[in-house]
């Protein structure tokens, strides 16, 4: 809890501000099912959190004690509904209201009710506070990069309010830090396609494939850079099958005979979509095979079976791909 | 361990200046949801005093129609499909009064909201209170398709990062609406079973750490789009048993964390889809036992 509780806590029964006020004890019926067993404190600031609420007292008074019951149990829904009202009404500081919110959200970064309460301050304050709100959630990236919450909130804070411009740069910087970070890479497909600065995935194709492929290779184990690169060409076997950079960085890969299953399920996919695999491909494919007297079948094939030995967790997956390998001619 | 979890189930609200117990009182009614449903599955709901139980639930509604979390608390949509599905745990979905659910507007709201997570809540109660006919159907197919990415799974909006739990609300919510043909099944049965670790566990994000709640969201979503076979099972039953705390009942999200009631019933439900003996059948759409579900359909 925040340092508003270092001060010793007088009961609100003892302030004079509430004298005139009856507290409301919650009510769980004559047979209660599990009651649950309050401080005192959390009792009694909730009793009048009810007054208030049952009276709809729309005052600087009421606003404070829901300060108090969110400080108890920042997941209250009910509270934070009847904290905005509040707001609305007394025509309150939204602006000091945001760095409440910047506080408890350090303290609670996953919670839902903070960051809905968030996002509707942030609408009503508008594109002004586009940066500040992007700075904040670069903050709760800094502990935890991949928060659901957060980025859910920086993609809307994008569309809603604006800020593209340092968007790309910010991805590449998290990758740095961290190149298996999922979110950013689904960050960096959300810019690519739809910052107004960039022109579109089309124009950003290209460069944007480099570096998939630099980050591939890289940590070719790593999952998030493979599903970029499917995701830059749609996600279409075809297209993937006619940029000879995807065939060359699988080849690269299985050069290094280890970290290949990714590379392995690539070269499955082309193959499926009518690649002609190089000799040097071919070559590859067979020098990682663990068991050299594999049959005699077609190349997708073999790399199937490969798959089924190196990634036995998902081997009845691999089975089924193989089964569904076009014929070849 | 069945008698250890039941045991930790009825216990666990009753933990005196416990900070997890206040900081639940506003989803009790969900609380109430993952512990009653994990005793049913357990072949045990009467452990507990079913009359209690309803009569607190009808207090936690409101007069619009909707529960909130728990007496006192607004109506919510979280909660009041919690209520609905405990409700039909004890098959006394007829203490509802359908009519007065029927808020048009109250519905009406999800379409703009931000979460795929409404979208499932609200079609799941709907269809358990056989009003499916309250909602434009299409639009809402249409919303969750717009939140499909191109590795075939789904965020919580347009643009959003795959997520699993957000792929369970979508498949189910297209499930309930007999709308799976939506659904690349290939292309999403292989990013959920690329979530299975080598600890047998299952992520809910690509290089995220496994979780047992994902033996939920990533296995029924498997199982709705016909492709569980994709994972290794006796790994993941592996996992999910060495969550549990073996002394004092209860499983935890990862092997040797502390126990929780939400854990405890994500990892039974799995090992219910697994088919672990000695469970009953959960449906993978309305998470509630099959013969629930069966009893809401097959009869009228």
């Amino acid at each position: 809890m925040k340092g508003e509780e270092e001060r010793e806590r007088i009961p609100i029964k003892e302030r004079p501000e509430w004298a005139d006020v009856r507290p409301v004890p919650q009510d769980d019926g004559p047979n209660p099912v599990v009651p649950i067993a309050y401080t005192d404190e959390f009792s009694e600031t909730m009793d009048y959190f009810r007054a208030v609420y049952l009276a709809d007292e729309r005052s600087p008074r009421a606003l404070h004690l829901t300060k108090e019951a969110i400080l108890l149990n920042s997941g209250n829904y009910t509270v934070w509904q009847f904290r905005r009202r509040i707001l609305d009404a007394l025509n309150a500081d939204l602006h000091e209201e945001l760095q409440f919110l910047d506080q408890i959200t350090r303290e609670n970064a996953k919670n839902y009710q903070i960051w809905h309460h968030r996002r509707w301050l942030a609408e009503k304050l508008g594109e002004h506070v586009a940066n500040k709100e992007l700075e904040f959630t670069k903050e709760i990236f800094c502990k935890d990069p991949k928060n659901y919450h957060a980025w859910s909130h920086r993609q809307w804070v994008l569309q809603a309010l604006g800020g593209w411009e340092g968007e790309l740069a910010y991805c590449s910087e998290l990758i740095k830090d961290d190149i298996f970070n999922n979110s950013a890479w689904n960050q960096r497909y959300f810019v690519v396609s739809k910052s107004p600065l960039l022109g579109g995935l089309e124009v950003m194709r290209d460069p944007e494939v480099a570096y998939a492929i630099e980050a591939i290779l890289t940590k070719p184990e790593n999952e998030s850079p493979w599903r970029y690169l499917r995701g830059l060409h749609k996600n279409d076997g075809n297209s993937l099958a006619n940029d000879p950079r995807v065939a060359s960085v699988c080849l690269d890969v299985l050069a290094g005979k280890t970290d290949y299953v990714h590379a392995l399920n690539m070269i499955l996919d082309l193959l499926c979509h009518r690649h002609q695999p190089s000799k040097e491909l071919k070559d590859a494919v067979d020098a990682v095979s663990p068991d050299p007297n594999l049959p005699d079948a077609g190349l997708a094939e073999n790399v199937c079976s490969i798959l089924k030995l190196v990634d036995p967790i998902r081997a009845n997956y691999w089975e089924w791909r193989k089964s569904t390998v076009p014929a070849q001619d | 361990m069945v008698e250890k979890h039941i045991k930790y189930i009825i216990s666990i609200e009753k933990k005196k200046d416990d900070f997890a117990s206040v900081v639940m009182e506003h989803l009790r009614l969900n609380g109430a949801y993952w512990g009653l449903t994990t005793l049913d599955v357990l072949g045990k709901l009467d452990a507990v005093d079913q009359d209690e139980v309803v009569s607190w639930i009808m207090q936690c509604q409101d007069q619009s129609g909707g529960f909130g979390g728990n007496i006192g608390h607004d109506p919510h949509l979280l909660y009041t499909l919690s209520a609905i599905q405990v409700l039909a745990l004890f098959d006394k979905i007829d203490v509802l009064d359908i009519e007065k659910n029927e808020d048009g507007s109250f519905f009406g709201d999800i379409w703009g909201e931000t979460d795929t997570r409404f979208s499932y809540i609200a079609i799941c109660s709907l269809a358990l209170l056989q009003r499916l006919d309250k909602i434009n159907v299409e639009k809402a197919v249409e919303y969750i398709v717009n939140c499909k990415n191109l590795d075939g799974g789904f965020g919580c909006a347009p643009g959003a990062e795959s997520h699993a739990g957000q792929i369970f609300c979508c498949v189910g919510a297209l499930a309930i609406l007999g709308s799976l043909d939506h659904v690349d099944k290939d292309l999403l049965g292989w990013w959920l079973c690329e979530r299975q670790v080598k600890s047998g566990g299952l992520n809910g994000r690509p290089e995220k750490l496994p979780d047992v709640c994902y033996s939920w969201w990533v296995l029924s979503s498997l199982i709705m789009i016909d492709r569980v076979h994709w994972i290794d099972k006796k790994k993941l039953v592996d996992f999910i048993l060495d969550c549990q705390d073996k002394e004092k009942g209860g499983i935890s999200d990862r092997p040797d964390d502390a126990v929780d009631v939400f854990h405890t019933y994500f990892g039974v439900a799995g090992l219910s889809l697994l088919e672990y003996p000695g469970l009953k059948a959960i449906d993978p759409a309305y998470a509630l036992p099959v013969d629930v579900v069966n009893k809401i359909f097959l009869t009228t």
